[in-house]
């Protein structure tokens, strides 16, 4: 099962981030072509991200690539430099409706078949950023096999939504939260919460991974590398949880030998989601 | 491919480079490089700047560059993109640029 609890953006026009996101071991790194990007500087962005996508650093680490709506003039060449690249998956933002995902799955399998990569190979994950997006997450985050996420970005939601941040428990996010993450647990797909604008806030940007985490997204989208290992240590099982999750193994290992379907460990019954969610407690610790 | 008019891509950022292109009446590809590495990586700065020139066919043309420490790729990129801007191609052939 593949870790994704942080995925750290890094702007396509900025050398600098685009040479050292490496080193800071988010579990993915989005190289933006959208937002981040100047109109002036598209061209540009869309060759540093398609030479940096065949840099040896970048591998060994899970890479995405968010271009633009691809009903824009950039959209379709992002995509072609994006699955020409090598990228590992293509983030879509501002999606509205399942028939986007069917568009785009469409024609990265156009592209694949002409640069030679297998087909299926690149992966798909969505942003939702409106109130159309939110009411049609379901359908989106199950339109395609090769969705392995769905991304809530707060900014433009709350726009559509005729409000804005409000930095405490957030009330104004807690639906659109709920409903991406219903979609993904439906679709059996990562969920990402929205990016903490205000880098120099490590207190709020906490106090939000806790609200994400607790209602249980998989990571969050990021916007500097510093929160990486915050994030990552804010994710990270306690003594406590790492101690039960190998008891939980343990007792399904000798269940497992003496032929036992299920086993009960303090007196509570230890079936595959149990064992699924012990080995995720220890995939984190190992990680973190 | 051929640089019809001056162009420039690339910053003078920190791990960026500068590339200024421009046409030649010289029938050659004059290449002129500034590093603050020169010494350590200047003959792999001109072999990648070669390569990705001759990838792109230019064969002629004005080709100034000042790099403040670039990766290879970002060197490819910036020079790629400042000759596209310079032929003024709107038209990518990813298969020449990998």
């Amino acid at each position: 099962m593949k870790l994704r609890r942080s995925m750290l953006f890094v702007p396509g026009s900025n050398a600098g981030a685009l040479s050292t996101a490496f080193i800071y071991k988010p579990d993915s790194i989005m190289f933006d072509l959208e937002d981040a990007v100047a109109q002036s500087e598209k061209d540009s962005a869309r060759l540093m991200v398609f030479q940096a996508l065949r840099h040896p650093a970048y591998q060994e680490i899970e890479t995405v690539v968010r271009v633009n709506e691809l009903n824009t003039q950039f959209g379709l060449k992002d995509l072609e430099a994006a699955v020409g690249g090598g990228a590992d998956i293509v983030r879509l933002p501002k999606t509205e409706n399942a028939d986007e995902i069917h568009d785009l799955e469409a024609r990265v399998a156009r592209i694949e078949k002409a640069c030679g990569r297998a087909v299926g190979d690149t992966k798909l994950m969505a942003a939702i950023e409106s109130a159309s997006g939110v009411v049609n997450a379901v359908a989106i985050a199950t339109a395609s096999k090769r969705m392995i996420a769905i991304a809530i970005a707060g900014f433009d939601y709350l726009v559509d939504m005729h409000t804005r941040r409000s930095n405490g428990s957030e009330p104004e996010l807690f639906y659109a939260r709920a409903a991406v993450l219903h979609a993904a647990r439906a679709a059996h797909i990562d969920a990402f919460d929205v990016v903490y604008g205000n880098i120099d806030d490590d207190e709020g940007f906490l106090r939000e991974v806790a609200i994400a985490k607790g209602l249980g997204f998989d990571g969050k989208s990021l916007i500097h590398p510093k929160q990486v290992e915050l994030l990552h240590r804010a994710y990270a099982p306690t003594k406590e949880e790492v101690d039960h999750a190998n008891r939980v193994l343990a007792a399904a290992e000798a269940a497992h030998r003496k032929g036992l379907g299920v086993v009960s460990l303090d007196g509570k019954m230890v079936d595959p989601p149990v064992i699924e969610e012990a080995e995720m407690v220890l995939q984190r610790a190992q990680s973190s | 491919m051929k640089v019809m008019k001056e162009a420039i891509a690339g910053t003078l950022e920190s791990s960026d480079l500068l590339v200024k292109v421009a046409p030649s009446d010289k029938g050659a590809r004059e290449i002129v490089i500034q590093s603050e590495v020169i010494k350590q990586f200047g003959k792999q700065i001109k072999r990648v700047v070669a390569e990705t020139l001759d990838k792109l066919s230019v064969s002629e043309g004005s080709i100034v560059i000042e790099d403040k420490g670039a990766l290879d790729c970002v060197i490819r990129a910036r020079v790629q993109a400042a000759v596209l801007r310079g032929a003024g191609s709107e038209e990518t052939d990813w298969g020449t640029l990998s």
